[in-house]
């Protein structure tokens, strides 16, 4: 009896059954709960979702970073259903519903990433560890790019490159992780260097003034391998620091070299510095070798022919995307972001705008954010509406396959917006290439690394 | 290949010009007041700021909207017009295209002045103190002058375009009598070097033929006496921190059309400029310009394709080099005098 009062009642067996039960069985499964749940990057729990902006908003490309900046806002307003809606309703095939992404609002973080590679893969460090980004976005460099796209294959964290244009992007140095919009070099080169023997003739001696790092060689030699093919002949390649301001120790060789082309291999105030002095130095009012000398600018985008003002007029170039395009799409974004900041969107604005989207799209259409479903969704995928025709994103090599612009900096232009001219539309079919040519490894999708 | 080095010659020159006025100032406070001015590219920096002030002023715009027309996303557009060829007629637009040059005017008295409350505020607390203190003392005005400026005018660069009519090479060649053509070199590169040589003669003519120069050169030479004379010469001394502080800015605004100022143009050309200062010899007026030129046109050189060929990279490195070699070969600079930092 006192036996059955110490301790065998039918309560306090069933109790310490219990007990028993809930400590070896079920507690660890609540205590690993979320640890299940957090099996991938930054898994979003609440109903928010971040994005993260790694953005140059100080340095050379730092206009470029100012537009892509603004096209990031208006995107995510876009996405949470705010404002007009933009290219969300033109976007064609499209999972979005104008409620955020699979019903969680969209909101961001940004970092300056003052077009430094460095500080570029610092700040998107930060961005996933501090602030649970779940997709890193931006960039207006290819060094930048690359850099933070290895990091994000580290982290398992997607990554929708801005303005880069390097052939490494998603040629040699792909990820598995990093997807880009925006063309390439290569592909300016196949553009551009048929409207280049048109205008100037198969004899011709290029100099090559290029930014020394990732996307200024790729550039260089995609564009010389594109001219040389016409029967241009290469007089000299001179590397030039990037940020560089003074270029009259790079021009004045130039000036007797014998070359008839100046082919400037910059971007952003580069460019525009470089594009400027050069003029400056009387280089289109020369004739050399029997001819008028020429500048090239094998990518341009209206910010830098804004900047360069009268020097751009004439010049040809190759561009991802203009504003005054007539398609749908092109006049839906360009009427969005007029409204809300007062001017055209650039080049960079509307590859930013675009990758936001077809980011939401790939998740929406996954039903997860779980990265390798969301780059299953985003390989091999085809859509239209977003201004550059039909667009297909490859498999292969995570490159946007889509029409190419050729420009010319307009000679009598109506008003501060109106420095570039659509001389030709290249379709997707002609810059298309075959991805073996640059080689590199997109690398496993799975397992997925964790953060942190 | 002549009309090659020739263009390099020049380019070295238009570079040197700014070194050497850069030095000129640093030198200047070194060899009256003994303090080794680390905010002097800073007040470079401000001059520079002056000008693109002094535009922002005369390009002032009204805005008005034109129902009539619509922009490309619908909006009614913006019809923009200058406030002060508005007001001024043609005399206005000649004003906002001579902007850079206008500037020059309001930024003479500007500098002057900031030069003086620099002197009369910071600097003359540290006379006493050990150089070291001088320059962290500097260097932290550098800093908060660049802060200033980033927080009012933004990281970025803002470019300030020549006037028209000096745009364009002008044909040297030509001029010379050679082929046409073949040697042109941009006319606002000449005019900065041109207004640099001004500008140089200008204050050693002031220091060299105005009592006030010989007094001020006396107090260089030896400070103590002068003031046994019964002359102020503390007074003097300020007026010629001004002096360097009014140099500094000048060449700011005028280099403005080559080099789009940003907040850090101070910093990029203070490094170089104590390096020349070095060479040249501390406290040498005309070591400071003859060091000045002779890097600008070593580093132009040295760009060469044909020497860049054969040394790699000898552009970046060059001026340090030589400032190496001096420094071991004759560590008082070029032209140093006997004493100064040899403690």
């Amino acid at each position: 009896m006192t036996i059955l009062k110490r301790g065998l009642s039918r309560r306090r067996v069933l109790q310490t059954g219990m007990a028993g039960i809930i400590g070896s069985g079920v507690a660890p499964l609540v205590f690993t709960k979320g640890a299940w749940a957090q099996e991938f990057c930054n898994n979003p729990t609440g109903d928010t979702v971040v994005f993260g902006l790694n953005l140059p908003l100080t340095g050379t490309y730092a206009e470029e970073g100012a537009d892509e900046q603004k096209a990031y806002e208006l995107a995510i307003a876009h996405i949470n259903g705010e404002g007009d809606g933009g290219l969300v309703n033109v976007l064609t095939p499209t999972a979005l519903k104008g409620n955020g992404i699979l019903g969680k609002k969209v909101t961001y973080v940004s970092s300056d990433s003052q077009t430094k590679s460095d500080v570029a893969r610092a700040g998107a460090t930060r961005m996933i560890e501090r602030d649970g980004a779940i997709m890193i976005t931006g960039g207006s460099s290819s060094g930048e790019a690359i850099a933070v796209q290895g990091l994000c294959q580290e982290m398992g964290v997607i990554f929708m490159a801005g303005l880069t244009h390097s052939n490494d992007t998603t040629g040699k140095d792909k990820r598995r992780y990093g997807f880009r919009h925006f063309f390439n070099a290569y592909q300016s080169g196949i553009g551009l260097a048929p409207v280049l023997g048109q205008s100037y003739g198969n004899d011709r001696q290029a100099y090559h003034l290029t930014a020394d790092y990732t996307w200024g060689w790729t550039q260089e030699e995609s564009i010389k391998a594109a001219t040389e093919a016409l029967g241009w002949k290469t007089t000299a390649a001179v590397r030039t620091p990037l940020g560089a301001t003074d270029y009259s120790q790079y021009l004045t060789p130039i000036l007797n070299s014998g070359a008839d082309v100046l082919i400037l291999n910059h971007y952003g105030l580069d460019m525009v510095n470089s594009l400027t002095q050069a003029v400056q130095f009387g280089m289109r009012d020369r004739q050399a070798n029997g001819k008028d000398f020429q500048i090239v600018t094998p990518l341009i985008s209206e910010l830098m022919a804004k900047g360069a003002g009268e020097s751009v007029k004439g010049i040809f170039g190759t561009s991802n995307w203009h504003w005054n395009l007539q398609d749908p799409g092109s006049i839906a974004f360009t009427k969005s972001f007029g409204a809300a900041y007062g001017s055209p969107p650039s080049q960079a604005a509307h590859t930013a705008y675009v990758q936001a989207l077809l980011y939401a799209d790939a998740v929406e259409r996954a039903g997860t954010f779980y990265p390798p479903e969301v780059i299953k969704a985003l390989e091999g995928h085809e859509f239209d509406g977003m201004g550059n025709g039909k667009t297909l994103y490859r498999a292969e090599d995570h490159q946007c396959i889509k029409s190419v612009l050729v420009v010319q900096g307009n000679e009598s232009p109506t008003s501060e917006f109106d420095v570039l001219n659509v001389v030709q539309e290249i379709d997707r079919d002609t810059v298309a290439y075959d991805p073996a040519i640059f080689g590199g490894d997109l690398g496993p999708a799975e397992p997925v690394p964790m953060c942190a | 290949m002549f009309e090659v080095i020739f263009l390099q010659f020049l380019n070295g020159l238009d570079k040197g010009a700014a070194y050497a006025l850069i030095a000129l100032g640093l030198t200047l406070v070194f060899g009256t007041l003994g303090v080794v001015n680390f905010a002097h590219g800073a007040l470079f920096m401000l001059g520079a700021f002056c000008a693109v002030t002094v535009r922002m002023f005369l390009t002032m715009e009204t805005v008005t909207l034109d129902p009539e027309k619509l922009s490309p996303w619908g909006a009614p557009l913006e019809v923009r017009e200058p406030l002060v060829q508005a007001w001024l007629g043609d005399f206005g637009a000649v004003l906002v295209n001579y902007s850079v040059p206008v500037s020059i005017i309001i930024t003479i008295p500007i500098m002057l002045l900031v030069g003086i409350a620099l002197e009369r505020g910071i600097i003359k607390h540290f006379y006493k103190r050990t150089h070291a203190e001088q320059i962290l003392v500097t260097f932290g005005l550098a800093i908060v002058a660049q802060e200033v400026i980033k927080s009012v005018f933004g990281p970025n660069p803002i470019p300030q375009p020549m006037p028209t009519d000096l745009r364009g090479a002008a044909d040297i060649g030509a001029f010379l009598g050679m082929q046409a053509n073949v040697i042109t070199y941009p006319v606002w590169r000449l005019i900065y070097f041109v207004f640099a040589g001004v500008v140089i003669g200008g204050v050693f003519a002031f220091l060299q033929f105005t009592t006030f120069g010989m007094v001020v050169r006396a107090g260089m030479a030896d400070r103590e006496t002068v003031g046994l004379l019964g002359i102020n010469i503390d007074r003097r001394f300020t007026i010629m921190f001004g002096l360097a502080a009014v140099v500094a800015g000048m060449a700011g605004v005028m280099y403005t059309p080559l080099l789009p100022p940003n907040y850090h143009l101070g910093m990029d050309f203070l490094v170089l400029s104590f390096v020349v200062v070095v060479v040249g010899g501390m406290g040498s007026l005309p070591g400071a310009v003859a060091a000045g030129f002779l890097l600008g046109i070593l580093q132009s050189f040295a760009s060469m394709n044909q020497v860049k060929a054969i040394f790699p990279g000898i552009d970046q490195i060059i001026i340090y080099l030589v400032a190496v070699i001096i420094l071991l070969v004759r560590p008082r600079g070029l032209m140093g005098r006997r004493g100064v930092m040899e403690a």
